[in-house]
């Protein structure tokens, strides 16, 4: 992807996009040498079989559920400590349709904001990955992320922080995340961010009947490397629509930039009113 | 040299031995609640945190984090506030009660420091922030528990002379007394961060409290309501001391004296409570929170504003006004159940209000958060029966 090819397709995306997202990635301070990646989900193709669920456990060595005999659909699900990806099913009057979630991967993450041994840390590349070495297991992520993505082993004398990260080492070594690779119906693919949400826009417009027009994960909370399409509003298939655009490192930064400024201008104030209050006969002292 | 170590180590072997009786009422309560308190922590650090605490994965935080290190620090602000009014503006009144002040400070920051380290789940790892090989500049929560670390050395150096003098080291007394200032002023600019720097941890945490005690400005909130907090502990602990420790006062301390302490202090109360009731309506209206208030979470939001800030806001004004040791006392006591309230407002009960799952603290974690109060008593008590906190020190 050369530099001409991209500014032609910031140019071709609706409302700026691009250059929302380049300047939101200058401002989290992360290098803008790499393209963020990404996996778009477009829930119209999903059959619900599960596969991604099965592949996710296997990969991370987890106990893989038994996706013919358990029912697991019955039920609304969360991702937990023992799973970092499940599908939901969801009766809508466009049939039903299945949402498979695990982290939204932000491109602002309040979760490696949050975290005060950068343990979780954003790669260049787009994913959060957390590491083991770093953290210190005080789920101030869990309390910031929007999402509720980072789980923790509450039973055990050496918990870890538990969540979906776009199978960093597979991508490292040149492959794609296991789920987008077990699925059967093209539902999940995998790419860069900006191909993503080229083709979900296409899809919207060339069957607009189809889908509703907006890709989740396209703003929300600054935007994410996680993009769903959906033939139904987001807010009947378990997604929360109340988080705002704003990413969420936003809202502690003005108070983290006004500590330098404090930490410079009290001190010689608190000093300088200590020696207006200084008594006339202080000499004597 | 041999000599002093021995003679070092005997001091201290018999400063260890209590003094006075052993089963007063506080004892006997107390010493149950440490010993189960500390089997219960040994249990944690073998079996996980969830075998202990009701704390879960939408519930990452809990009474541990919620009393005894939000709401605690609010209550050690007194520090602050009476070394700003001693050393900074040189209010002669109020030099009776620095140090106690000071020491209780002290304590409570190491204890709720102690009780952070508690609820982490891979502590060993606290090393990472501390040493640098991992700074998250960007987290607001680095920036507290920086500050409460180095907060806690200047205050041990603001009370260092104190320990010099009990140890009868009139040189050193002398060289720590010339570092007062320096950790005044460095400890009151550690202190207006940190006590905001508490609210602004929250900040991420918009779409999960209650909209009626979200704000943007929860730091400037959190530092303005630590200043009658601070305030309401320094009397309470002033009137549980002079009762509890009558002895170990100097014998021409003057009631007077005090009182004018008191009063000086409940009129400091008065105002920033009016202060904080203020900002808590302009946020309310400016935030449109009307449509809030319909249900059983108005109905408490107005308890706690109208109950807990401006109730005790005017039984301060009118106790100072009227000359009211009695109703001061009892003001201070609704102030610190308020702020209790709000701090836990925020970080536990209205914390995800609109889940179906709600987190109620298990009985261990009740157990452990009294245990960590109750030590940090017994330490404060020993402190202070052995060196010269209550006595106005000559130089
Ligand atoms: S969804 Fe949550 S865990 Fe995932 S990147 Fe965003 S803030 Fe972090
Ligand atoms: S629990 Fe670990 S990963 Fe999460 S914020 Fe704390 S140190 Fe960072």
């Amino acid at each position: 992807m050369n530099r001409r090819k991209f500014f032609k397709l910031a140019g071709i995306s609706a409302a700026g996009l691009t250059e929302k997202l380049i300047t939101s990635a200058d401002a989290a301070g992360i290098p803008s040498t790499k393209q963020f990646i990404g996996v778009l989900n477009d829930t119209t193709k999903c059959i619900g079989c599960r596969n991604c669920e099965k592949a996710c456990s296997e990969v991370n060595g987890m106990q893989v559920p038994d996706i013919e005999n358990d029912n697991a659909l019955e039920k609304e699900r969360v991702t937990d400590e023992k799973q970092l990806s499940v599908v939901n099913k969801y009766k809508t009057d466009k049939g039903t349709v299945y949402i498979k979630r695990q982290c939204m991967h932000c491109w602002q993450p309040a979760c490696a904001a949050a975290c005060l041994t950068n343990a979780l840390h954003k790669t260049e590349e787009g994913p959060i990955i957390w590491r083991s070495d770093k953290c210190m297991g005080c789920r101030y992520c869990m309390v910031s992320c929007p999402f509720d993505i980072p789980k923790f082993e509450y039973q055990s004398w050496n918990p870890r922080i538990l969540k979906c990260d776009m199978c960093w080492k597979r991508i490292q070594q040149g492959a794609i995340p296991a789920c987008v690779e077990a699925c059967p119906s093209e539902a999940l693919m995998f790419g860069l961010k900006k191909d993503l949400m080229e083709i979900a826009r296409t899809r919207i417009y060339k069957h607009p009947k189809d889908y509703v027009s907006h890709v989740y994960g396209e703003y929300e909370v600054g935007g994410a490397s996680w993009l769903y399409l959906s033939s139904v509003p987001f807010e009947q298939l378990g997604f929360r629509t109340d988080l705002g655009n704003t990413p969420y490192p936003e809202y502690t930064k003005e108070f983290l930039y006004a500590v330098p400024a404090i930490i410079l201008i009290l001190p010689p104030l608190l000093y300088g009113l200590h020696h207006i209050t200084e008594p006339e006969d202080s000499e004597k002292k | 040299m041999e000599i002093t170590a021995k003679k070092g180590i005997k001091f201290i072997i018999s400063e260890l031995k209590p003094r006075g009786e052993l089963f007063t009422p506080f004892n006997i309560i107390t010493i149950p609640i440490i010993a189960l308190g500390l089997i219960i922590v040994a249990y944690r650090f073998v079996n996980g945190l969830g075998s202990v605490t009701n704390q879960s994965q939408i519930f990452a935080w809990g009474l541990w984090k919620g009393f005894n290190v939000v709401t605690g620090v609010a209550f050690a602000a007194g520090a602050y506030i009476v070394t700003f009014m001693v050393y900074v503006l040189r209010i002669k009144k109020y030099h009776s009660i620095v140090k106690a002040t000071v020491l209780n400070g002290f304590l409570s920051y190491v204890f709720y420091a102690g009780a952070l380290i508690l609820d982490l789940g891979r502590p060993w790892n606290i090393i990472n922030p501390i040493i640098g090989n991992s700074f998250g500049f960007n987290s607001v929560l680095f920036l507290v528990a920086w500050h409460f670390m180095l907060y806690i050395i200047a205050q041990f150096v603001e009370f260092s002379p104190t320990i010099a003098e009990w140890l009868e080291r009139k040189k050193a007394k002398k060289f720590l007394q010339s570092l007062t200032l320096g950790a005044v002023v460095f400890g009151i600019t550690l202190s207006l961060l940190h006590q905001s720097g508490l609210g602004a941890l929250f900040m991420m945490a918009k779409s999960k409290i209650h909209p009626l005690w979200y704000s943007e400005f929860l730091p400037i909130l959190f530092l303005a309501s630590s200043v009658p907090a601070g305030l309401s502990m320094v009397i309470l602990e002033g009137t549980i001391s002079r009762r509890v420790f009558k002895d170990l006062y100097p014998k021409h301390s003057s009631k007077h004296l005090y009182e004018e302490i008191v009063f000086g202090l409940a009129k400091g109360a008065a105002l920033s409570l009016f202060i904080y009731y203020f900002f808590k309506a302009i946020i309310f209206i400016h935030g449109r929170h009307w449509s809030h208030i319909t249900d059983m979470w108005g109905v408490w939001y107005f308890i706690e504003v109208f109950g807990f800030v401006l109730l005790p806001c005017i039984m301060y004004a009118n106790g100072y006004k009227n000359r009211s040791i009695g109703l001061i006392r009892l003001a201070s006591l609704i102030t610190i159940v308020g702020i209790m309230l709000n701090r836990l407002n925020i970080s536990v009960i209205s914390f995800y209000w609109n889940n179906p799952n709600h987190y109620y603290p298990s009985w261990q974690e009740y157990i452990v958060a009294l245990m960590v109060i109750s030590i940090q008593i017994w330490v404060f008590r020993w402190v202070v029966t052995r060196m010269p906190v209550f006595k106005e020190s000559h130089h």
